[in-house]
C-alpha cells in the first residue's frame, strides 16, 4: 500500500462521539441511524451534521428527521410499566431507541491523499452497521475549508465551534438572496456579508440601504449600536444620502448627497411604478408620447408644466391621449414630485459619482433616510441600477473587445426585493434581467425579502446561493427550496431554525447545505475578529480618506 | 430482591446427566443449593457450568411413598430422632440446566458432552459467580431451555442470585435488563413481567 492510500489513523479523527449505526436506508431517501444507548434521543437536533464512517468511505450527512422507535409494535398499545424507572432504563436503547434521519450529503476519503481532495458528491450509500459520530472539525474543514483570501468566515454549525466559510468569490459570480421573516438577523447577515465580500475584495458593493443600517451603524435586536461599513473600512465605503437631514441628525457626516433632476428620470423608470404609483397601462403608454413630444429628459417637466384648459386640451388632442388617462398619469407624476430628493436641476449625475467610486473599489451604501415610501425606493434603486448596469455593459463589452480587464465585479444590495422582482414586473426591471444574466457583465445582486414567494421563480431559480433565516409560510418555504435536492427533509430543518441567529445556507457557494449560528457581531472582539482597524488607527485613518474623497 | 450467594461447598453427586441438563443428589437432606444458583461438576478434563432448579425431596424408592409419623411427637423434629432410618429413606435432588463449561476458556455455549454420573457437584464461589455473570450469554440459554419450571422464573432467580456476586448488584441488573430487551424487545408483554422479577 502506498502512502496516499493509507487509510487515515483513527487519532486524526478524534473528537466528538458515536452517536449510533446505519440500519436502514437509500440515496434518495437518506439513511436511518439506530442510537446507541448511550445517545441521548433528546440531545440530538435536526439541522446538525454527523460523519458516517462507512467501510470504504466516510460521508458527511445532516440530520433531517429524528423519531422514536420500538422492536415491539404493540408498544402503544400495551405499554411497559413506565412507571418503574428500573424497566425505563432496561429497555432504553434496546426495545425502545431512538432513530435519526440523515441525508448524506458529500462523501469524505479515508485515506490521505484524499484529504487533499476534499470533498466529492455522494453516489451511493454507507453500508449496513456503519457507525455514525458526531462530525469532527477535520471533516468540517474538510468540506467548508478554512478562512482565507477567498473563504469568509460566516458561522459555526450547530452544536459545533468548528467554522463555515464562505467562498465569496464564488458567491459573487451569481446573483444571491438572504431570506427570512422579519426579526430573524437578515439584516446582521447581509451586514456580515457585505464586510466578508468587502474584507476579501472580492467585489465592490453598492446597497440600496432602505433603513439606513449599513453605512455607519446599525442596531441589533437588543438596540445596541453595531458598526456599519464605513466604520470598519473608512477607506473603503462612501455614505452617500437622499436625506441629508437626517443622516447628519444621526451625527453621521456622508460623502455626498443625492439630489435626482426630474430630466434624469426616464419613461422606463415609470414603468416599475405602475403599481406603485396606481397608474393604469394606457398612462405609462402616455408617458412614451409625452417623452416623443417634449424629449427623453424633458418629458416630465413637460408633463407638469402649468397650462391653460385650452393649451391641454390641444396637447392631448395632439398626442392622442385620453382625458382620464392623462388624469390618472399627472396625480402619479404629482406624488413623485412630493419626494424631497427630486429637483428641477441636479447639480451633478448622481450615476457617474457613483460610478467613481466603485471603479476606485470604493463601496457606496445609499442611505434614504426618512423617504422610505416605495415609490422612492423603487425609483432610486431602479433608475441607478440601470443606468449603472448600462455602464457595466458598455464597459465590459468594451474590455472584451479591446482584450482589457473587465470592470470590477459589482454586487447590488437590493432590499424588499419582491417589490422589483415579483412575477409581474421581473420581466420588465433591471433587476430580472441581472439575476438572470448571471455575471456575464460583472453585476449580480444580493436580494434581501421576508416574503419570497412573491418574487419570481425563475430569478428565484438563478439565485446562486439562498441564506435563509427561518420562515414559516408554507409558500415561503417552497418558493426558497425550488429545485433544491432533498427539499422535503430541508423542508423540516428550514422550519425549526430558531428564530435568532441561525440560518441554513445552500447553492453555489457552499458544498453543502448547512444550518449555522452566525458569527457574533458587535463587541470588540468580533471587530479585531474580522481583521479590522478600530479604535485610534481608525480615526486616524478615517481622517485620511476623508481628505482623499473631497480631494480625489 | 438480590440473593446472598451460598457458601462455596460439595453438595452432591451427579445422578443423571444429559447434554442440556442434569440431576444431582444432595448429600444432605433438604440441602438442595438455592433456586438460580451456579454450580459446577466435572466431566473429564471440563468443567460444567449450570444453573439450578426444580429441587425436590422424596422417597428413595419411586412407587414408595413415605407415610406420616408424626402424630405421638411434639415437635416436627422429633420424628427425625424417634426414626433416625427415614433419613436414610429419603433424598433431595435437584436439576441444573447446563449454561457454559470451562476449557481454558469459559464459554456460555453447551458443552461438548454431558456430565458424568456421580461427579461431585460444588455450588460456586462467590469471584466464579461474578467472572461467569460477567457475561450475560448464557440468558439465552435458558430462554430457550425446555424446562419444566417457568423459564421465566428461573431467568430472574439466576440474575438475582448472580447479583450477588457484583459490586453493585443494581447495575448488573440493568445491564441484564438490557439484554433481556434486546433478546426479548419483539415481546413487551414477556419482557415487562420478566423484568419486574429483577427486582
Amino acid at each position: 500500500m502506498t502512502a496516499e492510500n493509507q487509510l487515515v489513523p483513527e487519532k486524526a479523527e478524534l473528537g466528538g462521539k458515536r452517536l449510533g449505526m446505519v440500519v436502514e436506508g437509500s440515496l434518495s431517501m437518506g439513511l436511518k441511524v439506530r442510537l446507541d444507548r448511550s445517545t441521548f434521543v433528546e440531545d440530538m437536533s435536526v439541522g446538525r451534521y454527523v460523519t458516517i464512517r462507512g467501510q470504504k468511505d466516510y460521508f458527511l450527512g445532516m440530520v433531517t428527521g429524528i423519531e422514536l422507535g420500538a422492536a415491539d409494535d404493540r408498544l402503544a398499545s400495551s405499554p411497559l410499566d413506565a412507571a418503574d424507572p428500573f424497566i425505563v432504563e432496561a429497555v432504553a436503547g434496546s426495545a425502545t431507541y431512538g432513530l435519526l434521519h440523515v441525508m448524506p450529503q458529500v462523501k469524505l476519503g479515508r485515506r490521505a491523499i484524499d484529504l487533499t481532495e476534499g470533498a466529492k458528491p455522494v453516489k451511493t450509500v454507507p453500508a449496513h452497521f456503519s457507525a455514525v459520530w458526531e462530525s469532527s472539525q477535520r471533516d468540517i474543514e474538510l468540506v467548508f475549508g478554512k478562512e482565507d483570501e477567498r473563504r469568509f468566515y460566516l458561522g459555526t454549525p450547530l452544536d459545533m465551534e468548528t467554522q463555515v466559510c464562505l467562498d465569496l468569490v464564488e458567491l459573487t459570480k451569481r446573483s444571491n438572496g438572504v431570506f427570512g421573516k422579519s426579526g430573524t438577523g437578515k439584516t446582521f447577515l447581509t451586514r456580515l456579508l457585505l464586510i466578508g465580500i468587502l474584507q476579501k475584495g472580492a467585489a465592490v458593493n453598492l446597497v440600496f440601504d432602505m433603513h439606513s443600517e449599513y453605512g455607519w451603524e446599525g442596531r441589533s435586536e437588543t438596540n445596541y449600536k453595531v458598526k456599519g461599513l464605513k466604520q470598519l473600512f473608512p477607506s473603503k465605503t462612501a455614505i452617500l444620502t437622499l436625506d441629508e437631514e437626517s443622516t447628519r441628525r444621526r451625527k453621521v457626516s456622508p460623502d455626498g448627497v443625492v439630489k435626482i433632476g426630474y430630466g434624469e428620470i426616464e419613461p422606463e423608470d415609470i414603468e416599475l411604478l405602475r403599481q406603485t404609483l396606481n397608474l393604469t397601462e394606457p398612462s405609462v403608454q402616455a408617458v412614451y408620447q409625452f417623452s416623443r413630444e417634449f424629449g427623453r429628459d424633458g418629458w416630465l417637466s413637460g408633463l407638469l408644466a402649468r397650462r391653460t384648459e385650452e393649451e391641454t386640451a390641444e396637447l392631448l388632442a395632439r398626442l392622442n391621449v385620453h382625458e382620464s388617462t392623462y388624469r390618472n398619469l399627472l396625480r402619479g407624476m404629482e406624488r413623485l414630485r412630493r419626494l424631497p430628493f427630486l429637483v428641477d436641476e441636479a447639480s451633478h449625475l448622481p450615476v457617474q459619482r457613483i460610478m467613481e467610486y466603485l471603479d476606485r473599489g470604493v463601496n457606496v451604501v445609499l442611505e434614504f433616510g426618512r423617504v422610505t415610501s416605495p415609490e422612492s425606493y423603487i425609483l432610486v434603486a431602479n433608475m441607478l441600477t440601470r443606468r449603472i448596469h448600462e455602464q457595466y455593459v458598455e464597459r465590459t463589452e468594451m474590455a472584451l473587445g479591446e482584450g482589457r480587464q473587465p470592470p470590477r465585479p459589482l454586487v447590488i444590495t437590493l432590499e424588499e426585493a419582491h417589490r422589483f422582482l415579483s412575477h409581474e414586473v421581473a420581466e420588465q426591471t433591471i433587476f430580472g434581467r441581472i439575476a438572470r444574466e448571471m455575471r456575464k457583465y460583472n453585476v449580480t445582486l444580493l436580494v434581501i425579502d421576508q416574503r419570497p414567494s412573491g418574487i419570481d421563480e425563475e430569478v428565484m431559480s438563478q439565485l446562486g446561493t439562498k441564506i435563509t433565516c427561518l420562515l414559516d409560510n408554507e409558500r415561503d418555504i417552497d418558493s426558497v427550496l425550488t429545485g433544491v435536492a432533498g427539499k422535503s427533509e430541508l423542508k423540516g430543518v428550514l422550519a425549526r431554525l430558531e428564530s435568532k441567529q441561525q440560518a441554513l445556507i445552500f447553492g453555489h457557494a457552499v458544498p453543502v447545505p448547512v444550518v449555522i449560528r452566525t458569527r457574533e457581531y458587535g463587541s470588540a472582539d468580533s471587530y479585531r475578529g474580522l481583521g479590522v482597524a478600530h479604535g485610534a488607527d481608525a480615526k486616524r485613518r478615517s481622517g485620511e480618506d476623508a481628505r482623499e474623497v473631497w480631494e480625489g | 430482591m438480590t440473593g446472598a450467594i451460598a457458601e462455596p461447598s460439595r453438595v452432591g453427586e451427579v445422578v443423571e446427566a444429559s447434554t442440556a441438563s442434569f440431576v444431582a443428589q444432595c448429600y444432605e437432606l433438604h440441602q438442595p443449593p438455592p433456586l438460580g444458583s451456579l454450580v459446577r461438576t466435572r466431566a473429564g478434563s471440563i468443567m460444567i457450568y449450570a444453573i439450578v432448579f426444580n429441587a425436590r425431596t422424596g422417597s428413595i424408592e419411586p412407587g414408595r411413598r413415605p407415610i406420616a409419623r408424626g402424630q405421638e411427637e411434639e415437635e416436627e423434629g422429633d420424628i427425625f430422632k424417634s426414626n433416625p432410618q427415614i433419613t436414610k429413606l429419603l433424598r433431595t435432588d435437584f436439576e441444573a440446566v447446563v449454561v457454559g463449561y470451562r476449557d481454558e476458556l469459559l464459554h456460555q455455549y453447551l458443552p461438548p458432552a454431558p456430565g458424568h454420573i456421580h461427579s461431585f457437584v460444588h455450588i460456586c464461589e462467590k469471584k466464579e459467580v461474578e467472572e461467569f455473570s460477567g457475561r450475560l450469554d448464557f440468558l439465552d440459554i435458558i430462554l430457550e431451555s425446555k424446562i419444566l419450571l417457568g423459564v421465566d422464573e428461573l431467568v430472574g432467580a439466576s440474575l438475582r442470585y448472580a447479583s450477588g456476586a457484583h459490586a453493585d448488584p443494581r447495575a448488573f441488573l440493568v445491564e441484564a435488563g438490557r439484554a433481556l430487551a434486546s433478546s426479548l424487545g419483539g415481546d413487551l408483554h414477556r419482557l415487562n413481567s420478566l423484568l419486574k422479577r429483577l427486582k
